[in-house]
């Protein structure tokens, strides 16, 4: 059972720093996704823990050893690429039975072990096909069995579903979940989709331009995002953040001016060591809950844009001073265009950012 | 009825589809420009089998037979080998007794020449083309631009620097002087085509391999190269193609032993006083078609993915 550890692993490319002080451990049997906007650097992350490109500075450890200097065929780590990088001119079987040529097993035992994986992921059907000749799906799953066939210390998986459609990704996610929960190793998934990091991850690493903003629970950076970017990226619709101006806070409650008005809202007690100041209001859009008479806690917005979802309505509103919110609410809650919106925000799913873009927290 | 489909339409004479398919206008169009392309090739091969007279009667004898009478008796002439055997051995006075001509060992020079310089030539430059792709150096476009550079010049602009390097180093008129030189003159052609090759390659699946547990070279020979045999089968074509026909340095730089066919061809037909033999040099050519002839035909599908390679990105 073996540990993923980045210790303040920094990669520049020329004066392009890619990935910059990152930290990150992955415990054994531990799924942990680096999320982020494309270009974020979280695919080199991988890649330095792969060893496929070296660290400018910092620490691989793996399983407790140091890496750094390691090639990537002695660190006995197991990947999935994006693009499948399935060997061409070997048959599925052989693409399979590829990493067990280098650990010198037996032609039975590797046949056995092939066909094992070969059941798990179902493919027996396949394995004497060429690559090419078998679907994306297919591919996908030949890159996992090849991944899962030896038994290497921790697997890592680039953009694993990104190349199939949306019905396929669904049940693949599915799958790679419960591979991976039967292997128990510790697990880096690098993904741009929220939904895929929310499904599969123990623990979430939230990238952005090379710096890990969050790490947290799939829960936690949900409910408690730490700072406005990630806040904005975890979430569909996505969460409404709208500048205010932070007037006084009394116990509870604080006034903040926004929206062209100014509202009473309750919000936890460490907000009350702000000074009045600029800050970033960030409401979920599912949050609110419309009600009939404005009120001192309420936001009045104009609706705007009304989008059936099925068992939601998303509607986009305009408060007086010319922002734009996103409301969820429930089918039955109808509204017309241009109707007058009375809001009530959640108190706990109220979350107040600092001028430096910052949670403000207890 | 709509619906059935005439013998005529079966043997492909139906209007084009519209989709993928040519009509029968558009392929007879394609097959009289490849025949005005190929008239050159179609008349030497038919004056091999033509008597000197023959060859140089006017007007011209067209066919060795009449098409059913379609043709003038006085356009068509009676084959004949004796050309052929002309090409191996022949009297070099009239009346005189047979003397071989040496050509059974110029065939064997170019073969023997160009298949091993070309061979020679397609092991080291892939190897470094896959460095130039794969380890590329400080500088590594400059390099191969010198290394282009060398194929720059004519031939008959480097010709004297380079007899003088084979007198002194006494490699004139060796088989080991023409075969290095050949392979020094594929090398830029090979080393470029197949670091095109080589570029076109996802380096996922090579990561993918060495993080399986394979090393540097095992990724070369297991991974990359069994992905480019197109490849190397295209330059070694084209390689072959460029070094069968050169005649310059073979003149100038090779011996009576190590004469290659194209040379040879040229001063077996120069024929003492009586004009050039042209039924002997449309033989001679013939005969020459045929290796590289071959050679091209049992490696055409590979040939075809070769030079077509890269052109679709993924």
């Amino acid at each position: 059972m073996s540990t993923i550890e980045a210790r303040k692993i920094t990669k520049r490319f020329g004066d392009f720093v890619a990935v910059k002080d990152a930290d990150l451990s992955v415990a054994a049997g531990e799924v942990v996704c680096l999320l982020g906007p494309s270009g974020c650097g979280k695919t080199t992350t991988l890649r330095m823990i792969a060893g496929l490109e070296r660290v400018t500075s910092g620490d691989i450890v793996i399983g407790g050893k140091r890496m750094n200097d390691l090639s990537p065929e002695k660190r006995d780590i197991a990947m999935v690429f994006q693009f499948y990088a399935l060997y061409p001119a070997l048959s599925v079987g052989e693409n399979i039975a590829m990493p067990l040529h280098y650990e010198k097993i037996s032609k039975p035992d590797r046949d056995k072990r092939v066909r094992r994986v070969a059941e798990i992921l179902h493919l027996t059907e396949v394995l004497d096909r060429m690559p090419g000749q078998v679907s994306e799906g297919e591919k996908q799953r030949i890159a996992v069995a090849r991944a899962i066939v030896r038994e290497p210390n921790c697997f890592l998986f680039d953009e694993p579903l990104s190349r199939l459609d949306v019905e396929l990704r669904h049940s693949m996610r599915g799958q790679i979940k419960e591979v991976l929960s039967n292997l128990s190793k510790a697990t880096v998934i690098v993904t741009h989709d929220q939904l895929e990091a929310l499904t599969m991850a123990d623990r979430i690493a939230i990238m952005r331009d090379g710096i890990i903003e969050q790490i947290g629970t799939p829960h936690q950076v949900f409910a408690k995002p730490a700072n406005v970017f990630v806040a904005s990226f975890i979430g569909t619709p996505q969460m409404n953040l709208v500048k205010g101006k932070l007037e006084k806070v009394s116990g509870a409650k604080a006034t903040i001016q926004f929206g062209g008005e100014r509202v009473e809202l309750e919000v936890n007690p460490a907000v009350g060591s702000l000074k009045p100041s600029e800050v970033t209001l960030g409401i979920r859009p599912r949050a609110f809950t419309p009600v009939s008479a404005g009120a001192k806690d309420t936001i009045l917005a104009t609706a705007e844009l009304i989008e059936p979802m099925g068992a939601e309505t998303l509607v986009h509103a305009r408060t007086p001073d010319e922002s734009d919110i996103r409301v969820v609410v429930p089918r039955d809650v109808k509204f017309k265009i241009g109707e007058k919106l009375h809001l009530r925000a959640d108190p706990t799913q109220t979350h107040i950012f600092g001028e430096d873009g910052k949670a403000v927290r207890a | 009825m709509a619906n059935t489909i005439s013998i005529w339409e079966r043997l492909g004479f139906r209007k084009a589809s519209g989709v993928g398919e040519a009509g029968w206008g558009h392929t007879l169009f394609a097959a009289i420009i490849s025949l005005i392309y190929f008239l050159p090739v179609l008349i030497i091969i038919l004056t091999s089998f033509k008597l000197q007279t023959e060859a140089l009667a006017v007007p011209p004898k067209l066919l060795p037979t009449t098409l059913f009478g379609l043709i003038p008796e006085q356009y068509v002439f009676s084959p004949t080998l004796e050309n052929f055997t002309s090409v191996f051995s022949r009297a070099y006075v009239a009346g005189g007794a047979a003397e071989s001509t040496g050509f059974d060992r110029f065939f064997f020079n170019s073969i023997f020449i160009a298949s091993t310089s070309v061979l020679l030539a397609l092991v080291i430059g892939t190897l470094a083309a896959y460095g130039f792709s794969r380890y590329p150096l400080k500088g590594n476009d400059t390099y191969l631009f010198i290394i282009l550079t060398t194929r720059m010049l004519p031939a008959i602009v480097v010709i004297i620097p380079v007899i003088l390097m084979f007198r002194i180093s006494g490699l004139a008129g060796s088989y080991l002087g023409i075969i290095f030189l050949y392979t020094a003159f594929n090398l830029p052609f090979t080393i470029w085509m197949m670091k095109s090759f080589f570029d076109e390659l996802s380096p996922d699946v090579e990561d993918a391999a060495r993080l399986d547990g394979s090393s540097d070279a095992k990724v070369f020979f297991k991974i990359c190269l069994p992905q480019v045999l197109a490849g190397l089968a295209a330059t070694f074509v084209f390689g072959l193609i460029l070094t069968w026909n050169e005649f310059l340095f073979a003149l100038l730089l090779t011996g009576v032993d190590t004469r290659t066919v194209p040379v040879a061809m040229n001063q077996a037909v120069a024929g003492g006083g009586i004009g050039v033999l042209w039924g002997l040099l449309a033989a001679i050519e013939t005969l020459f078609l045929i290796p590289v002839f071959l050679v091209t035909f049992f490696l055409q599908n590979h040939l075809l993915r070769g030079v077509t390679f890269g052109t679709v990105k993924r």
